[in-house]
């Protein structure tokens, strides 16, 4: 912990903080992708300030997702995919060939655009990754964790008499949730959430981003988005993207007020995308 | 006039209806009016409705006047009596026949001068090369040559009236042909009733089948009770001579369904965890070039014919494991070269690739999302596989295990040769059992007649099979069904 904030002084000093002054959790120092011989990012550099929320915006293929993809290693899992550049966790290098991927993924979690519950009892869902990860030592404990996670989630007062049930059976926004639940469960630092509200309909979009914006206290988050307005709510800064770069990057509020980059402008009044 | 010229000679003129057709069609273009359907399609209809009709009249007027004659034949036979020598009429019917296909290879002047008895007669159709029961009979001889002339009657009249309907379609598709005429639709329609006809010979054949085997397993338990065969124990179908009567045999079924059952169960025992195994490595772990060869290397193994499986088993695996087992017990071999064991084990090495084809496409069907959600909270490959997406492809793999599982049941030609023809009933694997369809096979080859219970038991055999494996197969469908159901 003291090494910690040794650390956090020294980036301070770097003047590497943030407007609101938060350490830097994440760091993307000209991060390149390359799907095949197709070429995704282009040099991305990016800091992701610690129990904040960022937001990427950006149209279509812009690589937004691809950035996000690359934070807990998930484009390992396409075939032909190569990361360049560097990607540091609390200044570690993620792609350093001694790290442990399964670890990393267990530090920095993720929810995906389209709920995808496990086709397993709620209670199954949430319990999941605390079992692979032997964060319970006995039932009671796991039981603590599956009620807390979903708390959290604020999920709880809705299932918590149907916890044996499936979770499939949940509604679109009680499954998202459920799936923030799980992510929660293994006590991640990071959580990444790409377009995780792009299937839902308005009211189940507004509770999930009130627990984007709670879990903003514990957690640091990183949200792919389409919807400007959402962007404009849950997040601090915002990063655009653009053809494979970072555009810019900035506190949310000046970036939707006085964007210093006229594409940013263009996306943002809607111009293109 | 034979029927392949009237087949001929209708489809000259259905081809001649086509070209002329489409010269019609060609021709009546031009006006301001858009025509409807392209000239060929004109052309087509002229063709199918000159020669559908006839060739569909040609088939049904070949059966009916079969049946015709030969029940007009069987009326003119003398009625049977207690002393009549033919033992049934319809070796009677089949001897008038032979006699009057013979009659058909003499010449004119021959046939003019007759003999009127069999005795004459048999020598005059040897020399043509017509051999005849030695029981025939004189009165046979007015029969068959009434029936050849019959024949030769029915024959010309079916011609005739084929090339007249033929003619009729040409000119009633001709007189129809103009600019806005539907000929494509009448066409599509035509193609749309083969495609129907098609499916239907399918599902027709297989009621078919079962009838067969099914009035043959009636007339097998007028002799033999159904619950004898269904619950007996023992199987020794006696082989007696043919018409001693006396010795009946018993037809338990049990021996040969616990063998069928227990093959089955080794062969299950050794291609479940190999297919899947290998499946799951396809699916999950191999990149898409390691995939490209393994697989169809994989599926070569279902293209090998079970009886090659057979000689494998015969001349390699069975007597490598009785050795094997003669070794490891110092002298006596306590595996049997024909045992279930080997059996089994052949034919699981036949059933993976079953098993690893169909599971691999179950296990690639599992959404990529709930891997993608069990990785991306830090579990591994073989923790994502077995704890998320082995539980969602379940049903299917079940469904796919059954599958596969009735084929084990209905394999024939590895048992026959590496389980042996012993109805034994007993649990020790390294014995000789025997199976439901090696018995099918023992009792069809014998040279035994055929209405004997010990042949009929083959019928009654293979139709418990056929609905042991239908069961299996409606059980396995349902379930792979309802799993589908799951993620759409």
């Amino acid at each position: 912990m003291n090494l910690m904030t040794e650390r956090n002084l020294e980036k301070a000093v770097n003047d590497k903080m943030s407007a609101q002054g938060n350490a830097i959790k994440m760091q993307g120092k000209d991060v390149t992708v390359h799907y095949g011989d197709k070429q995704a990012l282009f040099g991305v550099s990016l800091d992701v300030p610690e129990k904040m929320v960022t937001a990427l915006i950006g149209p279509s293929g812009c690589g937004k997702s691809t950035f996000l993809r690359s934070l807990n290693r998930m484009n390992d899992t396409i075939e032909g995919c190569k990361v360049g550049g560097l990607l540091t966790l609390d200044d570690e290098d993620i792609y350093n060939p001694k790290i442990d991927v399964v670890e990393l993924r267990a530090r920095v979690g993720m929810v995906f655009q389209k709920p995808n519950p496990f086709p397993k009892s709620i209670f199954e869902n949430v319990a999941y990754g605390p079992r692979i990860h032997g964060l319970a030592k006995n039932r009671q404990q796991l039981d603590e964790i599956v009620e807390k996670s979903l708390r959290r989630a604020s999920l709880f007062e809705e299932v918590k008499d149907r916890l044996h049930e499936a979770g499939t059976g949940l509604s679109g926004g009680q499954q998202q949730r459920l799936c923030i639940a799980r992510a929660i469960a293994v006590s991640p630092e990071v959580i990444l959430m790409d377009e995780p509200c792009s299937a839902l309909d308005p009211i189940a979009t507004a509770k999930v981003e009130e627990l984007i914006d709670e879990l903003r206290e514990n957690y640091t988050i990183v949200i792919v988005t389409h919807s400007m307005q959402q962007a404009a709510r849950v997040s601090q800064r915002t990063a655009m993207f653009h053809l494979g770069n970072l555009v810019e990057v900035g506190d949310t509020e000046m970036m939707f007020t006085s964007p210093t980059e006229k594409r940013t402008q263009d996306y943002i009044t809607g111009r293109f995308g | 006039m034979s029927t392949l010229m009237v087949l001929v000679i209708v489809i000259a003129i259905a081809a001649a209806g086509y070209f002329i057709g489409r010269q019609r069609a060609v021709s009546k273009e031009g006006g301001n009016v858009k025509p409807h359907s392209l000239p060929h399609y004109h052309g087509w209809w002229v063709f199918l409705a000159s020669a559908l009709p006839a060739i569909l009249f040609i088939a049904v007027w070949a059966a009916g006047t079969g049946v015709y004659l030969e029940r007009s034949a069987i009326a003119e036979l003398p009625p049977r009596t207690a002393d009549t020598v033919i033992a049934s009429q319809s070796l009677e019917l089949g001897m008038v026949s032979g006699i009057a296909r013979g009659l058909d290879r003499l010449s004119d002047a021959e046939r003019a001068n007759l003999p009127q008895t069999f005795a004459e007669l048999q020598p005059l159709l040897a020399n043509k090369g017509v051999a005849l029961a030695t029981e025939g009979q004189d009165y046979m001889i007015p029969i068959a040559t009434e029936w050849n002339r019959n024949t030769a009657w029915a024959s010309r009249i079916g011609g005739i009236v084929a090339i007249v309907l033929a003619l009729a379609g040409a000119v009633f598709g001709l007189s129809g042909v103009h600019v806005r005429a539907r000929a494509r639709n009448n066409v599509e329609r035509v193609i749309l009733g083969a495609l129907i006809a098609a499916s239907a010979i399918a599902i027709l054949t297989t009621i078919g089948i079962i009838l067969s085997m099914l009035f043959q397993t009636i007339t097998f338990f007028q002799s033999v009770s159904p619950s004898t065969f269904f619950f007996g124990t023992v199987w020794d179908p006696r082989f007696a001579a043919a018409g001693s009567g006396g010795s009946q045999g018993q037809f338990g079924l049990i021996p040969l369904l616990a063998g069928t059952l227990y093959i089955a169960f080794v062969a299950m025992l050794f291609a479940v965890p190999v297919g899947l195994f290998a499946a799951i490595y396809m699916a999950e772990y191999a990149s898409r070039s390691v995939r490209s060869v393994v697989k169809p290397l994989l599926e070569v193994l279902a293209g090998i014919p079970t009886i090659v499986y057979g000689f494998f088993a015969l001349v390699t695996v069975g007597p490598f494991l009785r050795d094997l087992s003669a070794a490891l017990s110092g002298g006596y071999a306590f595996i049997q070269a024909q045992s279930v064991l080997t059996a089994g084990i052949v034919m699981g090495v036949m059933l993976i690739p079953f098993v690893s084809s169909l599971s691999d496409d179950i296990i690639t069907a599992v959404p990529g999302s709930l891997r993608d959600g069990s990785l991306g909270l830090g579990s591994t490959k073989s923790e994502t596989i077995r704890r998320v997406v082995l539980p969602a492809a379940l049903p299917g793999i079940v469904g796919a295990l059954l599958l596969t599982a009735s084929r084990a049941i209905g394999e024939t030609m590895i048992v026959v040769l590496a389980a042996g023809v012993a109805a034994n009933l007993n649990i020790n694997p390294f014995e000789a059992m025997t199976t439901i369809t090696v018995k099918i096979v023992n009792q069809l080859t014998g040279d035994l007649e055929f209405n004997s219970p010990q042949t009929l038991v083959a019928f009654a055999l293979g139709l418990t099979l056929f609905f042991i494996t239908l069961a299996m197969n409606i059980f396995a469908l349902y379930i792979v069904r309802k799993y589908r159901e799951q993620y759409e």
